[in-house]
C-alpha cells in the first residue's frame, strides 16, 4: 500500500515495535515475576524462605539450559517436542557407560551429551532436507529417543550414585555448580544471539527465510545447527538431571516439552519466529517454576495446578499478541 | 445485428478509482445484450480494476453504473453474482481436493437435514457441465486431478449456474493449450446465442480478433476508444495502447561500456524460459520487456540461482567463464546481485532496522571471528543512508516505517558494499511514487558509471525506453529481439512483446480443433 506521495521517510513511531526486547520487556517480566512472589508470600507463611529458594536454584537448571535451546529453535521458526525423550536418552547412555562399561565420569558425560547431539541433528537434517515442519520430525524423534532409551536400561531406573553429585550439591547460599553453568549458558546464548554474525542469521531466518536467501546466506547450516544445538543442551539437562537424582531414568522427562515450550513463549519469544530473547526466557523459566513452587506451598492439588499453569500460559500469550498488534497498529 | 435488436444490459459512467493515486478515471462504457466486448491495454492500464468494479470486488471512487436499466452498486462479489453479474478471474477459486459437482455447487449443496442429496448433486452437475461441453467428464472427478483446462472451463460452469448475465472472463486462456482454447471459444458463441454478455480481457490481439464484436482499449487508467474490433489492424491497436506521448528525458551521466561482464547462453528452465542468450557490457543498462508472465523474472531468479536451470549457462568475470551457479551462494561468490520485485516477500527483514537489513549479507566485512562490531554496522548502515539519500531517522528505523523508494534504496545499499560487477534489477520501482523513481534512475546510472552490468527488468516499457543502452524482448519465455537505443520504437518493442503469443495463435489457427497440440 502506498501511503505518501512524496520521497519523504514516514516519521519514526518512536517505539521500537514489539520485536525489540528492552528494559521495557524485562521490566515487565520482572515485575509479574515480583507480582507472584507477593501473592504466595502472602497466601503461605513458608513460601518467602530460604528452602524454596535453594529447592528452585535446585531444581531449575534442566529447565533452563532447555529453554535456551528451545528460544534458538523458536526464533528460527521451529518447534522440538523431543527434548524429554532424548534428555532421558542422554541419562540412559550416561547409565549404560558407566554401569555397563565401566566408563569413568567425564568420558560417559560426554557420550551423553553426543547423544543427545546426534538425536538433535538428526531431526534438524530431516527438517532442513526435506523441507519437513519440525514438529512432525520432532514428534517422531520424540518416540524413537524414548525407545532407544527403554532399550538401552532395560525400562529400568540406574542408579549411579553420587559420582555427579558434585554438580549439584550447592557451594553457597543454596546456589550449585549447575545453576551457575546454566547461568552461564544464558548470557552466553544471549550474547551469540545479540552480537554475533551466527544470531543475527536466525532472526533474519525466522523473520523472513526466502530474503535471507536471496541476500546470498545459505540458510540450511544454521537451522541444522540450531537443533544440533537444541541436542546438546537437551544432553546437560540429564547430567544436572543425573546428578540430582543420582540415577538414570528412562522415563525421565516426559512431558517436558511442553514446559520448556511454555517457559519460553512466557518470556515472549514469537511462536512465529524471528522474535526472541534468552533473557525473555530465563524470566519465562523463572515465573513457571515459581508458579509451582508457590502452588506447592499453599498446598493446591495436582489438578489445581495445572489448571492455573495451563491458565498462565494462555492468558501471557494474549497478552503478548496484543502488545505486538498493538505496536504493529502504531507503526 | 441490427442496432435495435440490441438492448444495453450494463452501462458505467464516469466510474474512477483512485488509490494513491488513480488508476482509473472517467469511463463510460456500454455492454449490449449477447455481445462479446475485448477489454485490453498494457499491464497497469486498469483492465483488472474496472472488471473487478464491474464484478463488485471494488468499489469505485467516482461514477455510476446501470444494470438492466437499474443503478447497481454491488457492494460485494456476492451481490453482483446474485443479480447475474459473475466474474472469473485468472486465478481459479476451485478447490481441489472435492468434486467437479461440489465445486459446482459449493454454495448451495442439495441437501436434506445436512445430508447431501448425491443423486440430485450428479443430476445438476451434469446439467450444468454440459452447458459448458464438459460432458466427457464425470462429475465425480476430484478437481485436482483435471488439467488446468477443464479447471478452468468448470470454473466458467459455475458461474453460469443460475442467473448470469455478464460473464466478465480475465486472460481466460493464459493457462490453456490451443484445444482448450477453441474449446473455450465454442462455448463463448453458445453463451452470446444464449443472450449472455461476456466482457473479455486479453492482450492476446489474435484472440480478440476472433471471439469479441468490440474492443475497448485503456491506456493508463482511461478509455482510449470503444469500436467494433474489425475496424482496427494489430499495429493500430497497439499504437493505441501505447500512445504518443514520449517519456521525459533523463542524464545517466557519461558512461565508458566496457567489456562483456555477462554472457547468458540458452538459458531455460520448465517452458517458462526457453532458449535464451545475451550479453551484458559493464557500465550497460540491459533492460528486459516483456508482458506479464513472459518469464521475466524467472530469467533473473535461473541467472541469480534462486531457481536451478534446466539448460543452458552462464558467464563472467574477465576473461568471461563459465561459472556454474546452483544457489544465490553462488551467484554472490561471482558477483552477481539481484534485487527482487517482491521487497516485502523476497528482499527486507520487515520488522528490523535499516541497518540489520543493510548487514545482512555484508557480515564479512563487519565482524570478527563472527562476532558482530556494532559500531562498524552502524558506520556501514549510515555510509549507505547517506550515499543512496535513505530519508530515515536513524540506521535504527524499522524499515516496515520506510516509503517504497526508500525501502528499495535499503535492499540496493546492502549489495553495493560488495563486490557485484553485475546487477539485476526486478521491477526496481514497482510501488514507488515519480519523485523517488527519478531517484533510482539517477542512481543506476551512478551505478553504471562504477562499472557495473545492469540488467533491468519492467513492465514501463517508457521506463525502460528512458534508463536502457539496449531492451530485450521477452515474450512467452522467449527473447524475441533486441533492440539498440536509437534503433527502437515503442511500437516495435511492443509488437515484440506479443509476438511469442501471435506464433502460438498462428499455430492455433493451423491446428484444425479437435487436434491435441
Amino acid at each position: 500500500m502506498k501511503t505518501s506521495t512524496s520521497t519523504q521517510a514516514l516519521p519514526a513511531t518512536g517505539k521500537r515495535s514489539s520485536n525489540y526486547f528492552g528494559l521495557g520487556t524485562y521490566l515487565g517480566l520482572a515485575g509479574a515475576l515480583l507480582a507472584m512472589i507477593v501473592l504466595f508470600s502472602l497466601l503461605s507463611d513458608h513460601f518467602l524462605s530460604y528452602e524454596t529458594f535453594s529447592t528452585l536454584a535446585n531444581q531449575i537448571p534442566d529447565l533452563m539450559v532447555l529453554a535456551v535451546g528451545m528460544t534458538f529453535i523458536l526464533i528460527i521458526g521451529g518447534i522440538d517436542l523431543s527434548v524429554g525423550s532424548v534428555l532421558a536418552l542422554a541419562a540412559s547412555a550416561v547409565s549404560v557407560a558407566m554401569l555397563g562399561w565401566g566408563w569413568s565420569v567425564f568420558p560417559a558425560a560426554l557420550l551423553g551429551m553426543a547423544c543427545a547431539t546426534l538425536a538433535g541433528t538428526i531431526t534438524g537434517s530431516i527438517t532442513v532436507a526435506w523441507r519437513i515442519p519440525s514438529f512432525i520430525v520432532s514428534l517422531g524423534v520424540l518416540e524413537m529417543a524414548r525407545g532407544v532409551a527403554y532399550q538401552m536400561t532395560n525400562s529400568r531406573t540406574a542408579y549411579i550414585g553420587d559420582s555427579f553429585a558434585w554438580l549439584s550439591d550447592p557451594v553457597a547460599f543454596g546456589i550449585s555448580p549447575s545453576f551457575i553453568i546454566a547461568l552461564l549458558i544464558i548470557l552466553a546464548a544471549q550474547a551469540v544471539l545479540t552480537r554475533t554474525v551466527f544470531g543475527r542469521y536466525l532472526i533474519g531466518i525466522g523473520t523472513n527465510e526466502e530474503a535471507v536467501r536471496l541476500a546470498g546466506i545459505n540458510p540450511k547450516p544454521y537451522k541444522i545447527v540450531v537443533f544440533s544445538l537444541m541436542g546438546l543442551l537437551a544432553g546437560v539437562a540429564a547430567l544436572f538431571q543425573v546428578s540430582r537424582l543420582e540415577a538414570a531414568d528412562p522415563n525421565a522427562g516426559a512431558g517436558l516439552e511442553l514446559q520448556v515450550i511454555a517457559a519460553v513463549v512466557i518470556g515472549g519469544t514469537s511462536l512465529m519466529g524471528g522474535r526472541g530473547s534468552v533473557i525473555s526466557t530465563f524470566f519465562g523459566v523463572l515465573i513457571i517454576s515459581v508458579l509451582a513452587a508457590g502452588l506447592a506451598q499453599i498446598g493446591a492439588s495436582e489438578p489445581t495446578k495445572r489448571i492455573i499453569t495451563g491458565a498462565v500460559i494462555v492468558i501471557a500469550v494474549v497478552l503478548d499478541t496484543y502488545r505486538s498488534n498493538r505496536a504493529k497498529r502504531q507503526s | 445485428m441490427s442496432a435495435s435488436a440490441q438492448a444495453a444490459v450494463l452501462s458505467v459512467s464516469g466510474i474512477g478509482k483512485t488509490y494513491a493515486q488513480p488508476v482509473l478515471s472517467d469511463i463510460d462504457l456500454t455492454l449490449m445484450r449477447g455481445e462479446v466486448l475485448a477489454l485490453t491495454g498494457e499491464n497497469g492500464a486498469g483492465k483488472s480494476t474496472l472488471s473487478k468494479i464491474i464484478g463488485g470486488l471494488v468499489v469505485p471512487t467516482t461514477g455510476n453504473m446501470q444494470f438492466q436499466g437499474k443503478p447497481y452498486k454491488p457492494a460485494s462479489r456476492t451481490e453482483a453474482e446474485r443479480l447475474g453479474v459473475r466474474m472469473v478471474m485468472q486465478e481459479l477459486n476451485l478447490l481441489p481436493t472435492l468434486s467437479v459437482a461440489e465445486n459446482l455447487f459449493l454454495d448451495n449443496l442439495p441437501s436434506r437435514g445436512g445430508w447431501i442429496n448425491r443423486k440430485r448433486l450428479r443430476a445438476d452437475a451434469i446439467q450444468a457441465m454440459a452447458q459448458v461441453g464438459l460432458d466427457a467428464i464425470d462429475p465425480d472427478t476430484l478437481v485436482g486431478e483435471l488439467g488446468i483446462g477443464h479447471q478452468q472451463m468448470v470454473e466458467i460452469a459455475r458461474n453460469l449456474i443460475g442467473d448470469c448475465h455478464v460473464l466478465i472472463l480475465d486472460e481466460p486462456t493464459a493457462m490453456l493449450t490451443a484445444r482448450e482454447v477453441e474449446m473455450l471459444f465454442e462455448q463463448i458463441t453458445r453463451l452470446q446465442a444464449r443472450g449472455v454478455s461476456i466482457i473479455y480481457i486479453s492482450h492476446r490481439l489474435e484472440e480478440l480478433a476472433r471471439v469479441a464484436q468490440r474492443i475497448a482499449v485503456l491506456r493508463d487508467g482511461r478509455l482510449v476508444c470503444v469500436e467494433p474490433i474489425a475496424d482496427y489492424s494489430s499495429e493500430q491497436l497497439v499504437t493505441l495502447m501505447v500512445g504518443r506521448e514520449l517519456g521525459e528525458h533523463i542524464d545517466l551521466g557519461v558512461r565508458a561500456i566496457g567489456d562483456v561482464a555477462l554472457a547468458v547462453k540458452g538459458l531455460g528452465r520448465a517452458g517458462k524460459v526457453k532458449d535464451v542468450s545475451f550479453d551484458v557490457r559493464s557500465g550497460e543498462i540491459f533492460g528486459i520487456s516483456g508482458l506479464i508472465g513472459a518469464g521475466r523474472t524467472e530469467l533473473l531468479r535461473l541467472i541469480y540461482g534462486a531457481d536451478v536451470a534446466d539448460s543452458g549457462h552462464i558467464e563472467v568475470g574477465s576473461p568471461l567463464r563459465v561459472a556454474s551457479i546452483r544457489s544465490p551462494v553462488d551467484a554472490v561468490a561471482h558477483g552477481i546481485a539481484l534485487i527482487t520485485e517482491d521487497r516485502k516477500g523476497e528482499g527486507l527483514l520487515m520488522n528490523q532496522s535499516i541497518r540489520a537489513n543493510i548487514a545482512l549479507g555484508n557480515m564479512a566485512s563487519i565482524s570478527s571471528n563472527g562476532v558482530v562490531n556494532g559500531h562498524e554496522e552502524t558506520r556501514l548502515a549510515q555510509r549507505q543512508v547517506e550515499a543512496m539519500r535513505i530519508r530515515s531517522s536513524s540506521t535504527a528505523q524499522l524499515v516496515s516505517e520506510l516509503s517504497g523508494g526508500n525501502q528499495q534504496k535499503v535492499v540496493i545499499g546492502r549489495w553495493l558494499e560488495r563486490d557485484c560487477k553485475v546487477m539485476l534489477f526486478d521491477e526496481p520501482t514497482r510501488g514507488i511514487d515519480v519523485g523517488a523513481k527519478f531517484d533510482i534512475y539517477t542512481l543506476l546510472g551512478e551505478l553504471t558509471r562504477q562499472g557495473r552490468a545492469l540488467v533491468v527488468v519492467s513492465s514501463d516499457l517508457r521506463e525502460l525506453m528512458l534508463i536502457c543502452d539496449r531492451i530485450g524482448v521477452l515474450s512467452d519465455g522467449r527473447l524475441i529481439d533486441t533492440f539498440e537505443r536509437d534503433s527502437w520504437s515503442q511500437d516495435e518493442l511492443l509488437a515484440a512483446a506479443f509476438a511469442g503469443y501471435q506464433k502460438r495463435d498462428a499455430l492455433l489457427n493451423e491446428a484444425a480443433p479437435g487436434n491435441a497440440l
